[in-house]
């Protein structure tokens, strides 16, 4: 009988798994960087009440939202390409991820952009400012600040949640380890390896996250 | 020198024409009529609520009138001209004399992500096209002014209260207003901090032709420093008078009570 933990055959299945966790940290930030770009926009067109616009947005925002990661991703990925457009499952990721995650980071700025005092606005209208210099060079440096740990612990959750990418066949490191543990019909190593990798990236960047958390408060 | 009584030939600065301002039910001004000259020093005085800072916030374009119009060196802050019809005023020709006008808050307001130097040269340099250099020596003038030549660099969190209200005086300066709004300045400054903050308003009254409507509470300050002192109840002018009529021997009977109430508290 084999042991339980196999050392060798670890090391043999490694490196197929560090090059899905490649993939895997390329969706995560390309996505977070949809959802960092998405949410601002969207937070601060919806701060400008225009009124269509607003509605439209609002129900945007709730609809996805309310309805599964996973719905949203097969949406784009098989029912897309029956409208002619046709996307790889790496891009499908990438914008499924970012534009759900947008949803949140635009609650996240929203709450940002709300805490900054109403007499920056004021002082900024009396010097004349225009509406875009007002928002990048007194709303916004002051509200974005405050809301990175927020942002921040988004990016992790969206990092751990690259793995439902597998119902669209990205590979991705559970999914590889998947594969690697039905060929071999050794479970035991590669989904341990997984989980692995995920907490050591995970754990460091939540640390990092805390630690912005604390000299955030300390100022 | 001020602008007496008798020198209202020139058109005025600002002029408030049945202005109604309302905030739901509550009536902050009513039919409310006023002139003020040019290099004219006006105080507005009047209990609390009574709508002297709403005047200031609708000239700053902060709030918009009900009904009636102002006009701020001749230009209108809620209309404009367009191929000769008048149509509600946009965001360019509102920026376009807001320009012209200047306002210190009573909390100051500076820019905590800037720099005292952020603060002074931001507005010249993106709103009146100043380059660096020359905003900069703008900047460096006013801090001199000011009395905080050597806090250039630093943030305004670390300045006190006074010092960052120095500087936010400055940075309206800064724009060469027309017209300087004053809402209660040194009203969340220490006790020991509001003198200097004054000293400098008398100095800026004194040394410039800029027109300034101030919100105080300072009487002493009000006595000397306007040329025209404007007491307010519920929306309304209740009395319009010099300084040395008003405070000495004013002919209204809420305007006594109003200043005895005041007095007192001294």
């Amino acid at each position: 009988m084999s042991p339980l933990w196999d050392w060798d055959y670890a090391w043999s299945i490694l490196p197929d798994l560090l090059r899905a966790l490649v993939v895997t940290i390329q969706i995560t930030l390309l996505g977070s960087l949809v959802a960092l770009v998405l949410g601002l926009v969207i937070a601060v067109l919806r701060r400008a009440r225009i009124p269509v616009v607003d509605r439209v947005l609002w129900a945007l925002v709730e609809f996805i939202r309310s309805t599964p990661l996973l719905v949203q991703v097969f949406f784009l990925f098989f029912v897309l390409p029956q409208f002619g457009i046709v996307l790889s499952a790496f891009v499908v990721g990438v914008i499924g991820l970012g534009v759900h995650y947008a949803t949140y980071t635009s609650e996240v700025y929203r709450a940002g952009i709300d805490a900054v005092p109403r007499g920056q606005w004021e002082a900024a209208t009396a010097l004349s400012l225009s509406r875009s210099r007002t928002w990048t060079g007194v709303i916004l440096p002051q509200a974005i600040p405050r809301v990175l740990p927020a942002l921040g612990n988004y990016v992790i959750s969206m990092f751990k949640e690259v793995p439902l990418l597998i119902g669209i066949g990205v590979v991705e490191v559970v999914n590889e380890a998947r594969e690697i543990a039905s060929e071999t019909f050794r479970p035991v190593e590669p989904y341990t390896i997984a989980g692995l990798l995920f907490l050591l990236l995970s754990y460091p960047a939540s640390m990092l996250v805390r630690r912005l958390e604390r000299r955030r408060a300390a100022v | 020198m001020p602008p007496s009584s008798s020198t209202t030939t020139a058109e005025p600065m600002i002029v408030f024409d049945g202005v109604v301002k309302q905030f739901g039910d509550n009536v902050v001004l009513s039919e409310l009529d006023f002139t003020v000259a040019p290099g004219e020093h006006v105080t507005l005085i009047g209990p609390s609520g009574s709508g002297k800072t709403t005047i200031l916030r609708l000239l700053m374009t902060l709030e918009k009138v009900n009904r009636g119009t102002i006009h701020v060196g001749g230009k209108c802050l809620s209309h404009m001209d367009k191929g000769g019809k008048r149509v509600p005023a946009d965001d360019k020709y509102c920026r376009e004399v807001r320009k012209r006008i200047g306002m210190v808050f009573q909390q100051f307001n500076l820019f905590p992500n800037m720099t005292v130097r952020g603060n002074l040269i931001e507005a010249p340099c993106r709103v009146l096209g100043l380059s660096k250099e020359e905003a900069n020596a703008r900047a460096e003038e006013l801090l001199e002014l000011v009395g905080l030549s050597g806090k250039i660099d630093e943030h305004p969190t670390r300045l006190s209260g006074g010092q960052q209200q120095r500087v936010a005086i400055a940075r309206a300066l800064a724009m060469r207003p027309d017209v300087l709004l004053l809402d209660e300045v040194t009203s969340a400054l220490d006790p020991e901090l509001v003198a200097g903050v004054l000293a400098l308003l008398r100095d800026i009254g004194e040394t410039t032709d800029i027109t300034i409507l101030c919100v105080t509470h300072e009487m002493g300050f009000a006595r000397d420093f306007s040329h025209r002192v404007m007491m307010f109840d519920r929306g309304k002018v209740v009395e319009d008078a010099p300084p040395s009529e008003l405070f000495t021997q004013p002919r209204e009977q809420r305007t006594r009570d109003f200043l005895r109430a005041v007095l007192d508290r001294h």
